[in-house]
């Protein structure tokens, strides 16, 4: 039984996004940590990268697999976590806590099209 | 039925097979291939020869090569393998294996292969090598992949005039597919030009420099300030090195470089008319996810032994697919055992005395070859190694035809009535001189 | 195997050496200290009997083709003869410059044209280039061929290749490094490409396809004829990836399938040692309307019989290595195809597909066979039929399958490949094993099959005997030490 947590919004390529104002915090869900095995490295993007929703933006690596990570909104990436440049185990560890990228979002409107927690806890049953 | 050394079946051991998956006859396993798509005619090919009657066909096509002493380099360079060497490749454990996929087995492959990523830091001064690429060239083309990689709305990478011509062509295919404008950065007074450099730099939109750290013209370049220009303009700095004379001249480190790539065909693999060689390439820290190709790691095992792995495989092919940093699947393993087992065999000393008796035979013929009066100097002043430019006055052509005549390989041109000598420690005084005499006569 | 623990910077002592060389006969000279090396030089200093043991003993901790059988699918571990050893190192070819005047290797360049002949004979196909160094970089050159095929015509919006869902990684790996984009086309249950899945893919966008036959599943694709004139009537070549012509051998050409290109695995089909990961030769092969787009160098033959290099092409694709290709591979492989003679030729393919077959049909009791029927020379389990998953016990898998074979003195098969199927075992035996190898690997199977289903745990511990067992894979990407002295 993966967690699912209340509150954020979740993507069909399971991501999930916790808005804060006009930040979009971008982390995966304990579906998809699951499903990557131990991570070895999260390939992320670099401060000031444009994004655009549904394109990827990074990947996770475990030692016999790698899956892209694909931006649920379009904007500028203001920061991301590098605590899991030298601990990429932490997503592993917790998904929810530990966030991969922060996106100023460029329209705001592109959140209507995400799930909320009961909805993405049906499409992952 | 026929039998063949190469086939250990009997006419029953077919028979069992057949009647153990239930179909009577050997072509009945390809009735499922359309009757047109079935090669019905004879092979245009010889009847099968014996062992013997092979080793004799090969010795007549030898017999047809013409011996000559080779005063050549222009990146194939014909150094002295020891016999140790050889002996430990032919080993079948090494030879016969494949890839080391399944590490319990492959610790002998995964070992060398550690040792070999080892040397090659620190004859380079990089943080980290891979397990090597096909050769110098494909490998000069990979940092061109990976510069672009690394700055991905940049379209440009520079090229030095001064590297060898097959690795600019090889660069500039590679460059054509993959969507690289490739400019040049033009070579004055034999060696690249930092002007020139700054100028293109300045142009913009450069992801990548690539500049010989030994130029075609045989001169050890100075590459002061080079660093400084290409990182303002945040690009990469590449050196295409050879790998034996990274043992004695600036590394591709100590001039700031990111990349360095080269052939390490130098280290005593035999020159073998092309191949198969080794490319090498060795990086900063910072590019080590861009890298292509395979790379071992050290781990430990369930009992806390020291264990090597293929490790990082998640950048390559078979994993990431088209997002992969290259499409490279194999390395030139044994090729890189054989540059292992020969850096082990020389070391540091060894290294330094191939350079210098190199280097030694080469400045003799210099003088000699000017003493006679024939030859103009190409670039007076320059430091060189091994190999060196000449300008003759009786034109590349005639030289080149009056030394082959007398059973030498030599005076290669590189530009305009520019010819280059290489000499290596395989070279005699009483060759050199019998190569002066050729050079003096008619 | 032992377990040997050394690394050669271990058994470095500073004054010791391996080398000997003559005395210098000229003044030295020394480099300017502008451009002279001033880092230490740090590499192990050691003698020749310590270098002997210690690659002696590191080879000893290895696996080849001459210890054991090697079923692994899709790389064709047939066995390596000697006297191609003995050809490729010939003194007189080993003492080639790659530059020297054509007039005065003659010899060499005839092999290269004596093997062109003979793999055209082979493979039906006009024209072979030798310049790629491997099955990968053969891949990338076919392409370019293709790309600069279509530029020729002006087509410049022919940009996408289609690749089957259950292709090998470098294929769409090489389409991208060639500026392609990579669009796949589904396989149908069997494994098959799904014509009906292909046709909406092909308009004037589309290069080309990229396939294999037998494909990835070593399942002959039967509407080859039907897919080629699809893909021709669009305006599209056929690729064809060689990986997987062992089969084929002496009984079908590819290129009276249809295809325009293709390349060859000389360490797979040709049986040049694969040497722990190279060095192979991928040459790439083409139909005759395709041959002025190959790379150069190309060795050409002139009107007087006599042979040359031609280093300039104004159609070719480009240069895709340094010289004319990996010269001591392609002797070996030209002595294989020399002693196999035009009559072992034809036998090939038919003992490679005897083989695999016979192995499927002996083990298909206790290892999932997702697709039923005849296979080519090599085929596909999904799992074990009964992994003795339990109350508490985690089944056992694939990788714990083949770890439990390498305790038998077997090197397993292809794991995890193709990605169709999760818990994918690929073997492949090849005409060069007997029948007592291939039963003796089926009773191990057997074995490891019954070990599973009554406690799985035997395998999850397994390899047993091995020098080293499980490495951690996990920390070792995670915090990669890469080099001695990380």
């Amino acid at each position: 039984m993966s967690k699912i947590v209340e509150g954020l919004l979740y993507s069909e390529s399971h991501e999930w996004v916790k808005v804060e104002g006009n930040i979009a915090v971008i982390g995966v869900s304990d579906f998809a940590q699951k499903e990557m095995g131990e991570i070895t490295y999260v390939d992320m993007p670099e401060v000031d990268d444009e994004v655009e929703k549904g394109d990827s933006f990074g990947a996770l690596e475990s030692v016999k697999a790698a899956s892209d990570l694909y931006s649920p909104v379009s904007g500028k990436v203001v920061e991301v976590n590098e605590e899991l440049e030298d601990e990429p185990g932490k997503v592993n560890e917790d998904a929810y806590a530990n966030w991969i990228i922060k996106v100023e979002m460029s329209d705001a409107s592109e959140l209507e099209g995400l799930m909320d927690a009961a909805a993405y806890k049906a499409a992952t049953e | 039925m026929e039998t063949f050394s190469y086939f250990p079946h009997t006419e029953g051991d077919v028979r069992a097979m057949l009647s153990r998956i239930g179909v009577s006859s050997l072509d009945e396993l390809y009735g499922d291939v359309p009757e047109d798509c079935l090669f019905k005619g004879e092979f245009d090919l010889p009847d099968a020869m014996s062992e013997l009657e092979v080793r004799r066909f090969f010795e007549g096509l030898q017999a047809k090569d013409v011996p000559v002493k080779v005063f050549a380099g222009a990146g194939v360079y014909d150094h002295y393998t020891p016999s140790v060497v050889p002996y430990i490749l032919s080993r079948s454990e090494f030879l016969t294996a494949y890839t080391p996929y399944q590490c319990e087995i492959s610790q002998g492959t995964l070992r060398y292969i550690f040792e070999y990523q080892s040397m090659i830091c620190r004859l380079t001064g990089m943080d980290v090598s891979n397990a090597s690429l096909y050769d110098g060239p494909t490998a000069a083309a990979e940092a061109m992949m990976m510069a672009m990689a690394s700055a991905k709305k940049k379209t440009r990478v520079l090229l030095s005039e001064g590297l060898l011509p097959n690795v600019v062509k090889v660069v500039e295919t590679y460059a054509k597919f993959h969507g690289v404008e490739i400019g040049h950065v033009t070579a004055t007074d034999g060696q690249t030009s930092v002007e020139a450099l700054r100028k293109e730099l300045a142009a913009g939109d450069v992801a990548g420099v690539i500049v010989p750290s030994i130029n075609k013209f045989g001169v050890i370049e100075d590459h002061a300030g080079f660093a400084e220009a290409v990182h303002e303009a945040k690009a990469l700095l590449i050196e295409y090195c050879d790998a034996s004379a990274l043992a004695v001249v600036k590394t591709p480190a100590e001039w700031g470089a990111d990349i360095a790539v080269g052939d390490g065909q130098s280290l005593g693999i035999p020159m073998s008319f092309g191949g198969p060689y080794v490319g090498f390439m060795a990086v900063k820290k910072e590019h080590l996810r861009k890298m292509p190709g395979r790379i071992v790691g050290q781990t430990v095992d369930r009992d806390g032994k020291r264990a090597f792995v293929l490790t990082l495989q998640a950048r390559e092919q078979h994993i990431r697919r088209e997002k992969a940093t290259s499409n490279i699947c194999s390395n030139q393993s044994l090729m890189a055992l054989f540059v292992t087992v020969y850096t082990a065999l020389m070391g540091p000393d060894g290294l330094r005395r191939v350079n210098a008796l190199s280097s030694a035979g080469a400045h003799y013929l210099h003088d000699r070859l000017m003493e006679t009066g024939l030859f103009e100097e190409a670039f007076p002043g320059k430091p060189f190694l091994k190999e060196f430019a000449l300008k003759p006055r009786m034109g590349a052509a005639v030289l080149q035809q009056k030394l082959l005549d007398r059973g030498f390989f030599g005076a290669v041109q590189v530009a305009d009535g520019v010819v280059t000598f290489c000499v290596t420690e395989k070279r005699t005084k009483e060759e050199i001189d019998a190569l002066v005499s050729a050079v003096k006569e008619g | 195997m032992r377990y040997y623990d050394k690394l050669v910077f271990e058994l470095s002592e500073t004054g010791r050496r391996g080398w000997t060389l003559p005395a210098c006969a000229f003044p030295e000279v020394e480099v300017p200290a502008a451009v002279r090396r001033s880092e230490p030089l740090d590499l192990p200093e050691v003698s020749e009997v310590d270098v002997v043991r210690h690659y002696t003993n590191l080879s000893q901790m290895n696996f080849g083709v001459d210890t054991g059988f090697y079923p692994l699918g899709s790389c064709t571990m047939k066995y390596n003869p000697k006297i191609n050893e003995e050809i490729a190192a010939l003194p007189g070819f080993q003492a080639l410059h790659p530059l020297q005047p054509a007039s005065t290797v003659q010899g060499a360049l005839e092999v290269y044209y004596e093997m062109d002949k003979a793999l055209a004979a082979i493979t039906g196909m006009s024209r072979f280039t030798f310049n790629p160094c491997a099955g990968a970089h053969g891949e990338l050159t076919g392409l370019m061929v293709m790309r600069q095929y279509h530029m020729s015509r002006g087509d410049y919006g022919r940009v996408k290749v289609i690749v089957p869902d259950s292709a090998h990684g470098t294929n769409p790996a090489s389409a991208a490094v060639c500026g392609l984009q990579v669009v796949e086309v589904k396989s149908l249950e069997n494994g098959r490409i799904d014509v009906e899945a292909l046709k909406p893919l092909l308009d004037d966008t589309v290069a080309g396809i990229m396939m294999t036959n037998p494909n990835t599943l070593g399942l002959f694709e039967t509407h080859i004829r039907e897919i080629a004139s699809l893909v021709h009537a669009a305006g599209g070549l056929l690729y064809y990836d060689g990986a997987n012509m062992n089969p084929l051998m002496g009984v079908v050409r590819p290129g009276d399938m249809g295809f325009d290109i293709m390349h060859l695995n000389l360490h797979k089909t040709f049986s040049t040692p694969h040497g722990g990961g190279g060095p192979g030769s991928g040459p790439v092969g083409v139909a005759r309307h395709l041959e002025r787009f190959l790379p150069t160098p190309r060795v050409i033959k002139r009107n007087d019989g006599s042979f040359d290099v031609e280093h300039d092409a104004a159609e070719a694709a480009g240069q895709v290595s340094g010289y004319l290709g990996n010269f001591g591979v392609i002797l070996r492989a030209y002595a294989y195809i020399l002693m196999l003679g035009k009559q072992n030729l034809r036998q090939v393919g038919r003992l490679s597909v005897l083989g695999a077959n016979y192995i499927k049909e002996c083990l298909k009791d206790a290892y999932k066979l997702p697709i039923g029927g005849v296979c080519k020379h090599e085929f596909v389990f999904d799992g074990l039929v009964n992994d003795g998953a339990r109350e508490g016990v985690e089944g056992a898998t694939t990788l714990d399958v083949a770890k439990r074979l390498l305790d038998f003195g077997f090197h397993a098969p292809t794991i995890y490949f193709p990605l169709l199927f999760h818990q994918a075992l690929m073997i492949e035996p090849t005409e060069t094993e007997s029948k007592e190898t291939l039963d003796a690997f089926i009773e191990v199977m057997h074995k490891i099959a019954a070990e599973a289903a009554e406690d799985p745990d035997i395998l999850h511990n397994a390899p047993h005997g091995t020098p080293v067992r499980r490495p951690d894979e996990t920390t070792a990407a995670r915090n990669p030490i890469l080099k001695y002295g990380d």
